[in-house]
Parts: C-alpha cells; structure tokens; sequence
C-alpha cells in the first residue's frame, strides 16, 4: 500500500480492505485527498470501477474519525451526507451495499434512505433526528428544501454526492436539481458536491455543474444587465461530439472559490478493456423497413443459451413486448426469460429485479428501464436489438455487462433493417474510438424555475435580489435574465398576466419588509402535492376482462390489472384490435371507466401493432453524420455486409447516392399519387416536424398533399399534384420548399393547432404550477373537475403569445417532441445542396421509408380532415 | 384538404320539430321562426373562479367568450337571445366581472331580449347583469333549459357539453357539439374553459332512446357525424 494511503486512510479502513482482498483504488485515494481540501470533484469512471464506493469513502471515513455521539445535543450535530440518486430504487441498492462495509467495521454512522415510499412517522423522525447519511432522489431534495426545518436540517452538511450525474443532467430533474445544489450550498457553504457519472463528451459541463457559478453581471437593482440568452428555434450548432479527454488521470485544479470559471476538480477512471462487440451475422436478408428483428430471434436466443445471464435490450415498449413472445416461442428448453418495462404493473416489474439480482434468470428483456446502474447480477452478455440511436448511449448498455471493469464486456449489436445496418456499423466505429455524444448542457428551463421559486417561498420568506443571485449559482441558470426571473416571480404570484386580475388571490405576497411569503398553509400544500418535473403522458390501466358465456360480446370488468399504457396509444385503438401487452396478445374490448378492458386474443392471433414508438431516442447527429458519410463514400461499403453493398449500389443505379453534406431528395409518381422523398437523417422527431411543415407549404403551391410517413431517416410525401413537374417548370422550387423560412410563419401557424405542442404545454402548466397534477389511480370523474390545458393552451397564445409559459413551451419544442432545433441545423446544413432526382419508379432507397405508409401512422393535426372522412362515412352508410 | 379550404361555412341547418336550426361555428343555435339566438354554457369568469383556488388560469376567458357570444349575435342579429344556464362559472361571477367585459357584454345586450336560464353555476343571477331571469321557458312546442330532462319531448337544453370524438385511421379528433334527434338538442358549451363529455358517455344515453347524430363544429364548417362514427375518451 502506497504511502499516501497510509496517511489517508485509517486503520479501520486499511485493514477491511485487506480483510476483502482488495486494495484501495487510485480515484478512491484521489476523491479522499478531494475532500480533505476541501474541494468539490467530478469523477468520471466507467462502470464496475468503484465508483459508488469511492463516492462515500470520504464520508465513511470522516464520521468514523467524528465518532459517536454522545448526548442529545450531539446527536442533532445534524446530516453529514446526501446522496442524490435519479432512480428510487437505486437510492436504496446503494444503502445496502453501503451497509456492508459500515456493518464490517462497526462504524457509528446511522444510514437512511427517504422516497416516495418513507411512511411519514418515518419521514418526521429523520427531521427530528437526521442521520449520519440520508439517500434520497431529486423531488425529495426539493421537498425537503422546501421545509420550514429546512435552514436547520442541512446546516451542518458536509457533503453531496449525485449518482449517475450524467443521466441527471440532460432533463429538466436536472435543473430542479441544480437548484436545489445552489440552495444546499447557500445554507451549507463548506459543504462540497462529488459527481459520479459515465463517461460524456464534455466533463466541463458536469463540473460546472458541481460548482456554485458566479455571474460575472449582477441584478439591475446592483449593476449590470445579464446578457439574453436565447431560448428556442435556430440555436447556433456545436460541433457535437468528441474524442475522450487525454488520459491524465487529474485535471490541474482551478480554483473553485475565485477566478474565471468556477469548475469542480475532475478524476478519470480510464475504463478497462476494450468491449468484445459485434454485429450479428446474419445469412438472409434483412427487410428494408421495420423494427422487429424477426429474423434474428434464433441467433438471439443461441446466444441467450450459451451465456449465463443475457439483457436483451430494445428502444421501445412494443419491441419488448414483441421480442420476448418470439423469444417464447423459440424457448424450447424452458429457459427464464423474463420481461421488463416501465408500463408494466410495479409488483411484476419488482420480481423480475429481484428474480435478476438472485441470478434465477437466464434473459430479461428490457427497455431504457434498466439503463441505469443498478446492479443486476452477473450479467456476462448485452444484446441490443434495433437501432443504437446513440454511441454514448450504446456504450453505457453495453456497460452492464461485466460488472468488473479489467474484463472485456460482451455485446451483440442487432439491426431490424438495413438502415440500422448503417447505423450499427457507425456505432460500432463509434464505441472502437471511444468517442462519445452526450447531449450538450442544458439551458434551465423556467417552468422548473417557478416550481423552485414557489418551494423556497414555502422555506421561508425571501428577498428578490438574495434569490437571483442564488439561483444563477446553478448552472443551467447561470445566463438568467433578470427579466425572466421577475416574470417567473410574477407567474408564482398571480400568474404574471398583462391583465392584472388576479392580484387578490396572490399564492405569493411581498412584505412591507421587502421579502416575498407564502400566503397560507394551503399553497404550501399545493406546492407540495406537485413537487417534480416528470409529467408522465396520462397512463391508463390494462385490465384483463372476461367474456360472459350467456350474452356473447359482453365483457365484464373482472379480471386483473395488467400494468398501464398511454392514453393517446389507447385512443387509438378500436374494438377487436390485438395488440402486444404484458407478453400476451390481448383484443381490445373498449374503455370502461378509466380502465382498457381486454381480452386474451385466440391462439395464434398476430397482433396488429398500430403504433410504434420509436422517436424517444432520436438518432444522435453525431451518428447521423456518421451514416451519411458512410452512405457517401463507396469505399466504406466494403465494411457492410454484402446484402447492404449490392442494395447501395442498385441505388447508384437508378438514382444516385448522396455526399456526407447533401440531402437528395427522389420524386417518382405510382399509382395515381405523386411522392417525394427525402433522406435528412435527423431522427424521426424532427422528420414529423418537416412533414407537417412541408405539406402545408405543398398545399399553398396547390399540389394537394395527402398525407406523409416519416422514421428516424427520412420522410416520404405523397400528393395528388405532380410535384416533379412543378420542380421541373420552377427551378428554385425545391430550394425554396426546404428553405430555412419555414421555421417562421409556418411552424408558427402549425404550433396553433399541434397536438404536440399542446401536449408540450401541458408538462410546463404542470410542472410551473398552473395547474394541479393528475394523479394515478385517481378517478376521472370527467368535467370540470380539472382544466383542459388545450383550451388554456389556446387562449393563452391568443391574448398573450409571449407569457413565460408559452416561451417555456417553445423551448422545450426547440428539443422535445418537435424537436425544432435539430430541424433547423439540417435546413442549414443542406441549403444549395438539395439534390432533386426526378425517377420513373420508386428507388432502393425510397422503397424503406415507402414500406412505412400503412404500418406507420398518417400525421395530420387538421381536423376538418378528419371530420370529413367521418361524415362521408355516414353518407356511405346511407347510400349502401 | 384543399377541397374544404373554401370559405368558411359557418352555418349548418338542421331540424328541430319541424323547424330550421341553424347550428353555428360558434356553437350558437338560431331559430328564424323565433328570430331568437341560443348559447349554452358561457362559463364566464371560471378563469377567475380557479385562481381563488390558487391555479391562475389566463385571465382572459371572459373575453374570449364575450368575443364568440356577440360574433353570433352581430351576425344574426336576433330580438331575442337567450342563455341557457351556467352563464357565470359561480355566484360570485358577475362581481368578478371586468368592466371592459361588462361594457362588452352591455354592448351585445343593447336593444335586444336577454333572457338569462338559470343553471346549477348560477342559481341566482344579479338584475346588474340585465335581461331577465328564468328557471325554464317555452319556444313554440320547445321548452328549453338548462339541464335535459329524460322522456319528455322536443326541448332544447345545455348542461352536459357534449363532445364527440373521431378516430379515423389513427389520427383522432375531439370537438365539441351539438346532439340531436330531431326533436332534442343538447348544446355545446360556448365557454372558452368549459371542458366536454364525451357523447358516448352514458348520460346521454337516457336522452336519446333512438340514437342521435353529432354535429361537430369543426374550424371551418359542422360535419354530421352518425353516432357510430364516435369513440369513447
């Protein structure tokens, strides 16, 4: 053992080490140094490295040193350590393992997890009497910060550590987060913050996000004016990835308490050995369209057979319910495979974990449920099935595999169809140089900002000026405008209207004293029962019904609660559809109630599967890029496997194959429909967003557009108006179709009616306040009970188009479900390099995104044109 | 699609015992045998009447509301208008009421009958508000109220504002609108806030032994949907 161990770490610590056979890790050792200075650190390190352990070690070794209390007066010297983790569950995994070493050497730290699930004796007592280490998530902090005790609770702290930071961060948790790290270090100044996170393109982001950030620019009440920075549509582009840092283990320490930039230290674990990763060979061919993978399940559940334990997973929900059926039916020896994801009913979901973590299960497929780190067991094999969407994203699945970092995990990448050949191959290049495409920092959203600003006024009373200052410490929040802040403050009190109407019924109230109170117990009540930021899209419940013999087609309610699905997937299903759930093909029957009554489906029923959700992960645009270059230059073919090179040179052929930067688009009439296709490769959020835009401006060149199918690589539309022979009498029409313009007027006009946008809205009136959460299992009693945000949504945009909500709502479509922004750097990108090939007939490349029409949804947002299908319905019906 | 991007058509007739009714975009109904306007279901001031309750809806209902009312009554220009019930979210509506709203509803009213329905919102309305208050009252062989009442023929009421949905080939929409038999009609709510009930939800059902067609008001005309062409919520 080194010397600066020795000194480091106790004898106690020495010793359990040993007793395991273990020897203290260097970023172990590093993050003790960290916290004997003083200093806050990020460590970086891949999984199976310690990371947990090295979190906590500064802490286990600072309160064995403290020792017991003695006496009540010590025993409230208060909470030592807060470990903030993104899931529940892993809250308490930590705590167990946490348990041991402090069981081991019979050190006195009192250990206690608080969630969803603390009964509320419990909760009081841990006001009452903190413990040494408290475990908790990012809406419990919120909760707790909010408490009247709460100056008093965390007086004493010491320090934070945020697990899985890196999954924190990208989502507005992590701006509830941030600010409440900025309160904690505001009544806790000495304390310091330790990140652990995966590895990310860009470490500085996370360690400013550790450290408290001084605005170089103060309120106008003490000084300058803040710089705008700008929210919403056409951000500049960042090149978006990069090489791994270089591998020194230390970053030189800035100085976290003065000069430019405050960052928190950083420590790099470089990770172990390269990953053993490959794509699945496959004999037949691969379809030129889909996401099933049908083909492959054989080589699949091989590979499950010959393994220990395989995690089988997959971008979707329905893929995982379709991938284990098919598993099933291979399973002739019986093998346990189970099945995991976030709609199914919490007590199932519980025993296939623990079933996992008692290594009784030989397979379980899963979605991004299982992505973060808890530990699964000896998982010696990761197969991900699909498109990998991301290479940081890949390579942290790839990571469960193989919790002992020396040894080189297994993974299987398994593409559906050809495209996802492309992008396997990519995110093969990808995980062999390491190279990494985490999301950029955030910008903190104000919808979080008014939650947080309405739980400190629950704290206590606060002055504007104090509260700024502290919330631009967050760095999401560090380019706050003044401005934006008072019109948050303004929504807190009274909605922040131009109309004044609401004075009377402030939730917030200035003081003569200046400071800003809550006006009674009842808000702070409000403020508590709709803490959070995550805005599940309203779930229903699947209930199993049975048939009555007597009175065939009636289905009684009396069965049990299969798990939930989306209202929006529910409301588009209609009697006697089968669709996947729970591993079984079930009919639908209709909704009674608030409930989805279905029934088993008949042996051997295929499942229609109307809808498939593949958009939650766009395609990263580093690995778009990627593909698009491999695509554009032939001598990358040789690295495909041969069904894909023969398919692009057929696609040479008979049209061309576009360069890296360009965007072809074909246009072919069939039938007595003219179609237009376009590759931009953005990923199928931003794809939708073209669609709808690119039709209504068809339909104002009066070319009749019908409708258009769009997936994570490109879109197809399809007109009654020839649209090659406009492009062919107008030269500039096709640059002036795709022209940047379209993110004006246009999108302006589509917001007013996007269902989208309006279900974006809703999570910003959420989670800002303005109206109260639904809860699950709560009754929809139906009217007027709860306000249609729809129709807010629209009076709102009429009489105020530039209230603080809806500027959050634009931001969120900048990157959320519009995702806006992605859609305005690819018009960038390919203006004056659109590539318009008129053909005869339908091209290779085409013929992909063409398979799509009938088993995608057709997007539409105008009624009218609903309407009209229907009543002609009617009229058939008349005339039959 | 282009094909019903003409003009707005912004009536459609229907009728009701006999007689035309015009249903219009607004939601309003009018009677030219009666020269007489109806709305249903104003809801005026439930913005205000929620941010009592701490949620600060955009305070500007009222208005969006007052802005549909006298485009109906501008255009038709009717002796009499009349609201059949729920016109105030709650008792405490009209005090609420803003005085540019007051000045416009005044404004609507001017040279007209006004005849206020009571509904359960708004049991009592103050004589501030003008017109004339009534429980219930007949037009011709139509009663009309606030609240349908079962069995009993030809009225014309409001109260349940209904809503019908339609799910053509996975694309779905929710609009509101008028149920009828050709003897009953149950209106749609006016109110800029007023939420919807589903049409196939089974307190219609007692309404309407024969079925019913929905008139839903879509952006730029009403379409006559037939009853099994609507989906539950």
């Amino acid at each position: 053992m080194s010397q600066a161990s020795a000194t480091l770490l106790p004898k106690t610590f020495r010793d359990w080490f040993k007793s395991r056979g273990w020897k203290p890790r260097a970023h172990q050792l590093d993050l003790l140094a960290k916290a004997r200075e003083g200093r806050s650190v990020l460590l970086v390190a891949p999984t199976g490295a310690g990371k947990t352990l090295a979190g906590f070690l500064p802490s286990l070794v600072e309160l064995a040193e403290r020792g017991p209390g003695r006496g009540t007066a010590q025993d409230r010297r208060g909470l030592h350590t807060l470990y903030i983790s993104p899931l529940k569950a892993l809250a308490t995994d930590v705590a167990r393992n946490l348990e041991v070493p402090v069981a081991e050497m019979a050190l006195p730290i009192r250990i206690e997890t608080r969630t969803g699930d603390t009964p509320s004796h419990k909760r009081a007592r841990q006001i009452e009497r903190p413990p040494d280490i408290l475990l908790t998530t990012p809406e419990q902090l919120a909760l707790l910060l909010a408490h009247a005790e709460a100056q008093e609770f965390f007086q004493n702290l010491r320090r934070v550590v945020l697990d899985e930071l890196h999954s924190l961060v990208t989502s507005k948790r992590g701006d509830l987060l941030s600010l409440g790290l900025a309160r904690l270090m505001t009544i806790a100044p000495q304390a310091t913050a330790v990140g652990l996170s995966a590895t990310v393109r860009e470490p500085d982001d996370l360690r400013r996000y550790l450290a408290p950030q001084r605005a170089a620019n103060t309120s106008p009440l003490r000084g300058e004016v803040a710089p705008e920075v700008r929210e919403g549509v056409g951000n500049s582009t960042s090149a978006n990835v990069a090489l791994p840092p270089h591998p020194s283990l230390t970053a030189d320490p800035p100085p976290q308490g003065e000069g430019k930039e405050a960052l928190a230290d950083l420590v790099v674990v470089q990770g172990g050995a390269q990953p053993d990763i490959r794509m699945l060979d496959l004999d037949e061919r691969l379809p030129l369209a889909g996401h099933t993978a049908s083909l492959s399940m054989p080589a699949i559940y091989g590979l499950i057979r010959t393994h220990k334990t395989t995690l089988v997973f997959v971008n979707t929900r329905l893929q995982a319910e379709y991938t284990f059926q098919e598993l099933w039916k291979l399973n002739d020896d019986n093998l346990a495979i189970a099945l995991h994801h976030g709609s199914l009913d919490v007590a199932q979901r519980r025993r296939v974990e623990e079933a996992m973590a008692a290594g009784k299960l030989k397979a379980v497929v899963c979605t991004a449920t299982l992505d973060l780190g808890i530990d699964w067991g000896d998982v010696d094999l990761v197969v991900n099935v699909g498109a990998p969407k991301g290479a940081s994203r890949i390579m942290q699945r790839i990571g469960r595999s193989n919790h002992r970092m020396d040894e080189p995990s297994e993974a299987y990448l398994v593409p559906a169809n050809r495209f996802e050949i492309l992008e396997c191959r990519a995110a093969l290049d990808a995980v062999h140089e390491a190279a990494q495409d985490t999301p950029d920092a955030r910008i903190g959203a104000l919808d979080v900002l008014c939650q947080h600003i309405l739980g400190m006024a629950c704290a206590g009373p606060f002055g504007l000026e104090d509260l700024y200052e502290e919330v631009r410490s967050a760095a999401p929040y560090a380019g706050l405008t003044w401005e934006n802040f008072e019109a948050c403050v303004a929504f807190v009190a009274t909605g922040g209207y131009a109309l004044r109407a609401y004075e009377r019924f402030a939730k917030i109230v200035r003081g003569n004293d200046g400071l800003w109170r809550v006006r009674d117990a009842r808000v702070a009540q409000q403020y508590r029962l709709n803490v959070g930021t995550i805005v599940e899209s309203s779930m229903i419940k699947v209930r199993l019904g049975k048939s009555m013999r007597s009175r065939p087609g009636t289905v009684l309610p009396r069965g049990r609660i299969l798990g939930e699905i989306e209202e929006y997937f529910a409301e588009t299903l209609t009697p006697g559809d089968t669709f996947l759930f729970a591993g079984e093909v079930l009919r639908f029957e209709g909704i009674s109630e608030d409930e989805v009554l279905a029934t088993r489906a008949g042996a051997g029923t295929d499942p229609m599967i109307p809808s498939y959700e593949g958009g939650k992960f766009p395609l990263s645009t580093f690995l778009a890029a990627r593909v698009r270059e491999i695509l554009a230059d032939p001598f990358e073919w040789d690295r495909l496997p041969p069904q894909m090179t023969e398919w692009l040179v057929q696609q040479r052929r008979r049209s061309i194959v576009p360069g890296p930067r360009d965007l072809l688009v074909e246009t072919f009439p069939r039938g007595n429909r003219f179609y237009m296709t376009c590759f931009p490769f953005e990923g199928r959020l931003a794809h939708q967003t073209l669609g709808m835009l690119l039709t209504r401006r068809l339909e104002r060149a009066k070319l009749k557009p019908l409708g258009f199918v769009a997936n994570d690589y490109g879109i197809a539309v399809y007109a009654s108006g020839d649209i090659a022979g406009r492009a062919a009498r107008d030269p500039g029409f096709m640059d002036e179709l795709f022209s940047e313009d379209m993110l004006g007027d246009d999108l302006e006009d589509w917001l007013a009616e996007s269902s989208l946008m309006k279900r974006t809205f809703r999570q910003c009136a959420v989670i800002a306040g303005l109206i109260e959460r639904r809860f699950p299992g709560e009754k929809k009693t139906g009217r007027q009970v709860t306000i249609s945000t729809d129709l807010v949504y629209d009076v709102l945009r009429k009489h105020e188009p530039d209230h603080v909500l809806l500027r959050a709502a634009r931001a969120d479509a900048a990157t959320g479900l519009l995702d806006v922004r992605r859609l305005g750097m690819m018009l960038e990108r390919i203006r004056g390099r659109i590539i318009h090939k008129p053909l005869d007939r339908v091209s290779p490349l085409s013929v992909s995104v063409m398979l799509e029409i009938g088993r995608e949804r057709v997007y539409s947002d105008n009624a009218d044109e609903i309407l009209a299908e229907a009543e002609a319905a009617l009229l058939d019906e008349a005339l039959a | 699609m282009t094909a019903l991007r003409k003009n707005k058509e912004t009536t459609h007739e229907i009728g009701l015992k006999g007689q035309p009714a015009l249903l219009d975009l607004t939601g309003a109904m009018y009677l030219p045998a009666h020269d007489a306007l109806l709305v249903a279901d104003l809801h005026f001031e439930k913005g205000s009447s929620f941010a009592r309750r701490g949620m600060m809806l955009p305070p500007y209902d009222t208005r969006e509301t007052l802005l549909a009312l006298s485009d109906a009554v501008f255009r038709f220009n009717p002796k009499t208008v009349i609201a059949l019930g729920d016109s105030f979210h709650d008792i405490g509506g009209p005090d609420r009421l803003g005085g540019e709203e007051r000045t416009t509803l005044a404004e609507v009213q001017q040279g007209r009958d006004w005849i206020w329905v009571t509904g359960n919102h708004d049991r009592i309305l103050p004589d501030s508000i003008g017109g004339q208050v009534v429980e219930e009252m007949a037009l011709g062989s139509l009663t009309l109220r606030h609240e349908p009442v079962a069995g009993e023929q030809a009225e014309i009421a409001g109260h349940l504002h209904p809503v019908g949905k339609v799910v053509m080939r996975g694309r779905s929409t929710r609009r509101r609108c008028f149920l009828t038999d050709g003897s009953r009609c149950v209106m749609p709510a006016l109110g800029a806030y007023a939420g919807g009930l589903n049409a196939c939800d089974a307190a219609f059902k007692p309404l309407f032994a024969n079925g019913f067609t929905a008139h839903l008001i879509g952006t730029e005309r009403i379409f006559a949907i037939a009853k099994s062409m609507l989906c539950r919520d």
